[in-house]
């Protein structure tokens, strides 16, 4: 215990430029979700709960769930990426760890994206990839799966991005699940009109491509606005 | 040497519920200076911090960093700032040593391991490198977010009750290391009851009565 280590107002603690922070942050964020475990895991199981469920309620007729495949992967997706959002910032807000973001001289948007792109490769990506063992359970036509890949990694980076916005206003709620569902379910339709679009053109041998395109278009420009908008809805319910 | 710190506050008034927690008050820190903000619960300490550091506008009055007000000069102002709020910015999962280079990397500041590890050695957190937050006591969590102060070079400290869970040795040292910084040229702008041993150095503002 020195005293007198007196470094505090000298050359000590040389300046790091922004992607070092940036790599902090996601260094931060993955080793977190490591030690959780349980909450990387929700989404998938909620979205093979889901789709396992189904055929047994309804039929298991091949005809009528690969007419419903597309639609029914896309909604379980789009409500498993909503589940995993409410917590998106909570524990951040609740130790401190927010406000020190908020506090640094690093762009706070950037810190944000940050922290949503792992959000999207730990939840939204998963998706994407296991898909298609699920397509199988509900008897997807061969054409559909890469394009059912394609427009979930597209469009649930989309989701994580707007959904992000909906619980940076929400985190300093005490339970703001319900009010982010309506905050942002309105904004995912969009993704989801697309995103099922482009799996339905490709079973039934049209093209996939421009809904796939329109599901990227969303994706720049949810890159480029939503990071100013989670900054600026993190300031606001902070401080609220 | 140039003025590292100025802040100035003037005519500061703030509202909270329809209540006012303070109107008209006048603060001045500078180089050097130690100032602790006392007053009872809920007499708007943490919101003065607050307002302080920029994280919330104040009803009246204008805030000044060098000068130019506090808004305009945010990335001049937050690159001298460090600020430990109330609760400590660690993060239960995360181990000292993470949480340490994390906050440092937020501060933009390059910590290289040798760095953390003499930082927690000076807050009495050697041999607990490795363990999770989770794991540690509330006092020793206070002390990896007290560790920033020997990591992170800046003039300005904010603390929001720096001395709560710490034990009497590690309130000695903060005292000390509150102390050196101020002698060193830095300034500490705290709220606490902590009674100071070398009280004379300390500026105190009382809040609640002036209101």
């Amino acid at each position: 215990m020195s005293a007198n280590s007196g470094g505090s107002t000298t050359g000590r603690g040389e300046e790091i430029g922004l992607w070092a922070g940036c790599v902090a942050q996601v260094r931060r964020e993955l080793k977190i979700a490591r030690r959780r475990g349980g909450d990387l895991v929700n989404p998938l199981m909620f979205l093979a709960l889901v789709v396992v469920l189904f055929p047994l309620g309804i039929s298991p007729e091949p005809d009528l769930l690969a007419s419903v495949a597309p639609g029914l992967l896309w909604v379980a997706a789009l409500l498993a990426m909503l589940l995993s959002l409410d917590g998106l910032f909570r524990g951040d807000h609740e130790d401190g760890s927010l406000e020190q973001m908020l506090l640094s001289p690093l762009p706070l948007p950037v810190l944000c994206l940050a922290k949503v792109v792992v959000h999207w490769l730990l939840t939204g990506l998963p998706l994407a990839l296991c898909a298609p063992l699920l397509g199988v359970l509900l008897a997807l036509p061969g054409a559909g799966y890469l394009a059912l890949m394609l427009s979930l990694a597209l469009g649930t980076a989309t989701l994580s991005l707007i959904g992000a916005i909906g619980a940076a206003l929400t985190v300093g709620l005490p339970r703001g699940g319900v009010l982010l569902s309506l905050l942002v379910l309105p904004l995912y339709i969009p993704v989801l009109i697309f995103g099922a679009g482009a799996v339905k053109a490709a079973i039934e041998g049209g093209m996939a491509g421009p809904a796939l395109a329109l599901l990227g278009a969303l994706l720049a420009l949810a890159l480029a606005a939503a990071p100013f908008a989670i900054a600026g809805g993190l300031r606001i319910s902070v401080n609220g | 040497m140039a003025v590292k710190v100025s802040l100035r506050a003037s005519r500061l008034a703030c509202e909270r519920d329809d209540r006012w927690l303070f109107r008209a008050l006048d603060l001045r820190v500078e180089d050097g200076d130690i100032l602790r903000i006392e007053g009872a619960n809920g007499s708007g300490k943490t919101t003065l911090l607050k307002l302080l550091t920029g994280q919330l506008p104040p009803t009246e009055g204008r805030i000044e960093w060098h000068g130019e007000p506090l808004a305009r000069s945010r990335e001049a102002f937050l690159s001298q700032l460090l600020y430990v709020g109330h609760a400590p910015g660690v993060s239960a999962a995360l181990t000292a040593q993470e949480n340490l280079a994390w906050a440092a990397a937020m501060a933009g500041v390059r910590a290289p391991v040798p760095d953390l590890e003499r930082a927690l050695e000076a807050v009495g957190l050697a041999g607990f490198e490795d363990i999770p937050a989770r794991q540690l006591s509330a006092g020793q969590r206070r002390r990896i977010a007290l560790a920033r102060l020997e990591l992170v070079p800046r003039p300005l400290w904010i603390l929001d009750e720096p001395f709560t869970a710490i034990d009497r040795e590690g309130v000695a040292w903060l005292e000390r290391r509150l102390v050196a910084h101020g002698d060193a040229g830095g300034a500490v702008v705290m709220t606490t009851h902590h009674t100071f041993h070398a009280n004379g150095r300390v500026d105190s503002l009382l809040l609640g009565e002036a209101a």
